[in-house]
């Protein structure tokens, strides 16, 4: 048992200091550690501020005790969104939720995920799926794992024949030998332990197959993701801050349909592309979403540019909807997530994942001023230093984009009847100009 | 009166002989022909029905923008019994010194065609093409050997040439006056000071609104981005070259800026247009020049490592090899001061029969020249409406930025330009960079032969070039580039060497370019 920030009197707001841990060394450390009045400890000393990594959340969270004023950077269960076989599952049900409560059209509002399976569980659900699209390309993700490992596309069920070779499909035949065994609990979350004492029989990695999105959008020729910044300060009620910067990470090879093995051409994370062979550091192979947005103003007219981003705003917001209900929403906790969206030739968006620790390593200095900006705000807002009103619809590059309801860009509350012309309060993609308002209210 | 009424019909005899070869021509007389059929065209009226009937169907407003086209083009009106070197050129001195300069650039490229035992040209082999063919939209993923290549030249280069430019007539005497102009430009030509650039530039002044400035997120729109968006609208249904041309002045709106741009230009796409970039294409697959390799060392070295236009590595590889085959690029050297270079057949050299222009376009590429491609790859992803607009920029705008030249656009006069006011109404900060030897026009030489590009955000570049376009004259490259000056005047004064100052002025790409020109130009007591 350790207890945090004990002994301090509660009424006691404003604090001399502020000490803060972290295991990270990164950019994040070079914020914590500029921050006035911001102080580190190491080891065991007490903290009232952990930007933790999410395996000693798993191992310490339940036997921490955390006083009022503490704050640490992850969910306890935040891999009901951050796992893409959870996500798909919560995404899922939600979606059927919407249609029983609002119909199809609002059910529909739901469809920006690809068709995805979980594996081995579902592997005979698509297999049906499989067959009946076929010449179509799938890809296969290990739920669980970063950066791009383990990932690869496929088109016919004999690429997957050795994958099924491998500890997964070991698995699979054990399964397909047994009843289904259920790991969900009724109340809809996953259980991590029941699933960790599955682990222990046969050590064996879940993947997702996902359907392959074959028409990106594509710049230059290449294929390119989103990285969207998005900052949640609680589940119950749903408080929801949206970044303004964030980049396009570009393939650094053109895109074709035809080379499904090189990896380097369909995957998009910085990770991948610094292996590929043609890459040059000094390349980098990023753009800012302000150039990204001009870029799509100036080839198709900016009432598609908003059409397309208030599509993912939408995606952000039902998204973190679909496990408001499942997840531990406990007043310590704030979590920055890394969202990665993908744009497709009609200008849908779609959602690929949800990271509960994007990378904060800067790959270049651009890469630097924005990951600084975007912790010091996320800081501001968590507000160790109790500086806020509690009425702010913008803090720094944060715009609050849900608030236990829509947020309207507008002054005034948010129009009840639901037509008329509301505009959420988001702004991404356009530039901060920071130094002038940092902070904006509302009545 | 009557000396303007005889230049007056001898530019309208010029333009006409101009526009009876053209594509344009050919299609009004199809159409006047096909107009025959109408009810309202009367035999009795034959004339003016037919020009009535032009006016309804907007065949007038082509022909109108065709002659405003040329118009911008065409060189001041000049003596009729001048000879076309005076076209080009009309100082003696000048016209000696760029030929010079291009003996020098061939002769580095003669020599370093024979230390390499390269060709300058040379016909691919049937398998190459194939090869070629095949990877037409990704050549950036090819990786030659070029390791032996050097550019022809550098804009340093190109800047030690114009500082030992010297009038022979013009003597300034050794003693120092007021009048001493103490930059690196020693030449007698006349630019104009603020209040001639206030009067020139009069749309970008206060009580203007401007695109870069009344566009931003603090400015309701309603006071001026509306409605320059709604005239923006209708200057595009009436198709109006010069209109559009008025209009950008004020900057252009992102989402109809391809579309302007290509209407003050002049450029339409035809199935003509496009079947003539096929052709060039076809003249990349079956031959090889010396200067394609130039080319790739060239996008590979700029373009490739810029944070921003590295996407676009492909499409500045599909537009300069076409470049340079371009043969109908030669006929601007009416009026450029610069020639084209000329190489003879094996054996024969010095026999007109064989002469060639080499490269076919008449155009040696320099290290940078992809980036005068690079911001127009954000505005237009057709290769062959790409490759007509940067042509058409090129033969109106660039190539003044890289020959002698008297012009008041040429490199020469923005150099002289941007000293002129710098020392003028920075007369203290010019002193002190001088005296520590950081010369000012050693820093900003790079940014005014590149127009800007690399060195500003592309958004700002964008509006910078509206403006270019708007007032069809480089003059706000100089003045761009001492209101930057001026902005970091204060760091500025206080370095102590030309690296101290290179690094003040290394980063531009936070700068917003119309707050800084108008400040410049309108704001700043003189």
């Amino acid at each position: 048992q350790s207890t945090q920030g004990r002994g301090v009197p509660p009424y006691c707001q404003q604090r001399a200091s502020i000490r803060f841990k972290t295991t990270l060394m990164n950019t994040l450390m070079d914020v914590l550690r500029h921050r006035p009045g911001w102080v580190e400890v190491k080891d065991e000393g007490e903290w009232d501020f952990y930007w933790c990594d999410v395996s000693w959340l798993r191992e310490n969270f339940d036997h921490t005790y955390m006083g009022e004023h503490v704050r640490i950077s992850h969910f306890r269960n935040h891999y009901e969104l951050t796992r893409k076989n959870y996500m798909v599952k919560n995404l899922k049900r939600f979606r059927k939720q919407m249609e029983r409560e609002a119909g199809k059209l609002e059910a529909a509002k739901c469809d920006f995920f690809p068709k995805t399976f979980e594996m081995p569980c579902e592997y005979h659900l698509f297999v049906e799926e499989f067959r009946k699209n076929p010449g179509i390309t799938w890809i296969m993700k290990p739920v669980a794992r970063s950066q791009g490992k383990g990932i690869f596309l496929f088109r016919r069920l004999k690429d997957i024949m050795d994958w099924k070779k491998g500890t997964a499909g070991k698995k699979l035949t054990s399964l397909e030998a047994q009843p289904a065994r259920n790991t969900v609990n009724p109340s809809g979350s996953h259980d991590t332990r029941s699933s960790d004492d599955q682990k222990d029989e046969i050590p064996v990695e879940n993947y997702v197959a996902q359907r392959y999105i074959e028409n990106p959008y594509l710049i230059g020729g290449r294929k390119f993701d989103l990285r969207v910044y998005v900052l949640v300060m609680s589940y119950i009620p749903l408080r929801a801050w949206l970044y303004r910067d964030g980049f396009a990470r570009f393939s650094n090879t053109r895109f074709t349909l035809n080379s499904i093995d090189d990896q380097y051409v369909h995957l998009t994370n910085v990770a991948v592309q610094k292996t590929s062979p043609d890459y040059h550091p000094k390349k980098g192979c990023k753009w800012m979403l302000q150039r990204f947005r001009q870029y799509l103003a100036s080839k198709h007219g900016p009432e598609a540019v908003e059409t397309l981003f208030s599509d993912m705003d939408n995606i952000f917001i039902r998204s973190l909807q679909s496990v408001q209900k499942v997840i531990i929403s406990d007043k310590h906790c704030f979590e920055l997530y890394g969202y990665d969206i993908l744009i497709d030739q009609d200008l849908k968006p779609w959602l690929l994942e949800v990271n509960a620790s994007p990378s904060l390593t800067a790959s270049s200095q651009e890469d630097y001023e924005l990951k600084t900006c975007l912790l010091e705000d996320t800081l501001h807002v968590v507000d160790m230093e109790a500086r806020l009103t509690g009425r702010e619809k913008r803090v720094g590059g944060f715009d609050l984009m849900w608030n236990d309801g829509p947020v309207s860009r507008e002054e005034g509350g948010p129009d009840p009847s639901g037509m008329g012309n509301f505009v959420t309060n988001t702004h991404l993609g356009i530039s901060s100009n920071k130094k002038k308002k940092p902070c904006q209210l509302h009545r | 009166m009557l000396q303007e009424e005889s230049d007056l019909s001898l530019i309208i005899a010029q333009i006409v002989q101009k526009l009876k070869g053209s594509n344009l021509y050919a299609q009004l007389e199809r159409q006047a022909w096909a107009s025959l059929q109408r009810p309202e065209i009367k035999l009795e009226s034959l004339k003016e029905d037919i020009k009535e009937f032009f006016k309804i169907s907007g065949w007038e407003k082509k022909l109108q923008n065709a002659v405003y086209s040329e118009l911008s083009v065409f060189p001041l009106p000049s003596h009729p019994a001048a000879p076309p070197e005076h076209l080009k050129e009309p100082l003696v001195y000048m016209r000696k010194a760029q030929g010079s300069w291009e003996k020098r650039i061939l002769k580095s490229l003669n020599s370093m065609c024979t230390e390499l035992s390269i060709p300058l040209a040379r016909k691919r082999p049937v398998g190459e093409q194939k090869e070629l063919l095949n990877k037409w939209n990704e050549m950036g993923t090819d990786e030659p050997d070029l390791s032996l290549f050097r550019p022809v030249y550098a804009p340093k280069d190109f800047l030690e040439v114009l500082i030992n430019l010297r009038n022979p007539n013009y003597e300034n005497g050794d003693s120092l006056s007021f009048r001493t102009h103490l930059g690196l430009i020693q030449v007698p030509l006349k630019v104009k000071d603020i209040p001639e650039l206030k009067e020139f530039f009069v749309e970008l002044g206060l009580t203007s609104g401007q695109l870069g400035i009344d566009d931003s997120t603090q400015v309701p729109p309603e006071l001026f981005e509306n409605e320059h968006v709604r005239i923006g609208q209708k200057v595009l249904t009436e198709q109006d070259s010069a209109a559009a041309q008025q209009y950008v002045r004020q900057g252009s709106p992102t989402a109809l800026r391809a579309e302007l741009w290509a209407l003050i230009l002049n450029i339409s796409s035809h199935p003509e247009d496009i079947l003539y970039y096929e052709q060039l294409k076809t003249n990349v697959i079956q031959h090889d020049l010396l200067v394609d390799s130039l080319i790739y060392k060239d996008v590979k070295l700029t373009a490739s490592n810029d944070d921003y236009y590295f996407v676009f590595e492909d499409y500045l590889y599909q537009v300069l090899l076409c470049f340079s085959r371009d043969t109908s690029v030669l006929s601007h050297f009416a009026y450029n001061s610069a020639s084209p270079p000329k190489s003879y057949i094996r054996g024969k050299l010095g026999l007109e029969e064989y002469a060639v222009f080499y490269p076919p376009n008449g155009v040696i590429p320099f290290h940078g020249f992809s980036m005068y491609v690079a911001p127009l790859c954000f505005l237009y992803h057709e290769p062959s409406k790409l490759y007509q607009i940067f042509r058409e920029m090129y033969v109106r705008f660039f190539f003044r930025l890289h020959s002698i030249s008297s012009h008041p656009s040429g490199i020469v006069s923005l150099c002289l330009l941007f000293e002129t006011l710098l020392q003028t109404y920075l007369p203290q900060l010019f002193y002190h960079l001088r005296e520590i030897g950081a010369q000012p026009l050693r820093i900003s030489f790079k940014w005014m032969v590149r127009a800007f590009s690399g060195y500003l955000a592309t958004d700002q570049l964008l509006l910078l070039w509206d403006r270019i376009l708007g007032y069809n004259s480089l003059e706000i490259l100089a003045v761009l580039a001492a209101a930057v000056f001026a902005f970091r005047a204060v760091n500025l004064m206080e370095v102590t060497s030309l690296a101290a100052a290179e690094a003040v002025l290394a980063d531009l790409s936070t700068l917003k370019v119309m707050p800084l020109l108008q400040i410049f130009l309108f704001a700043t007591v003189t």
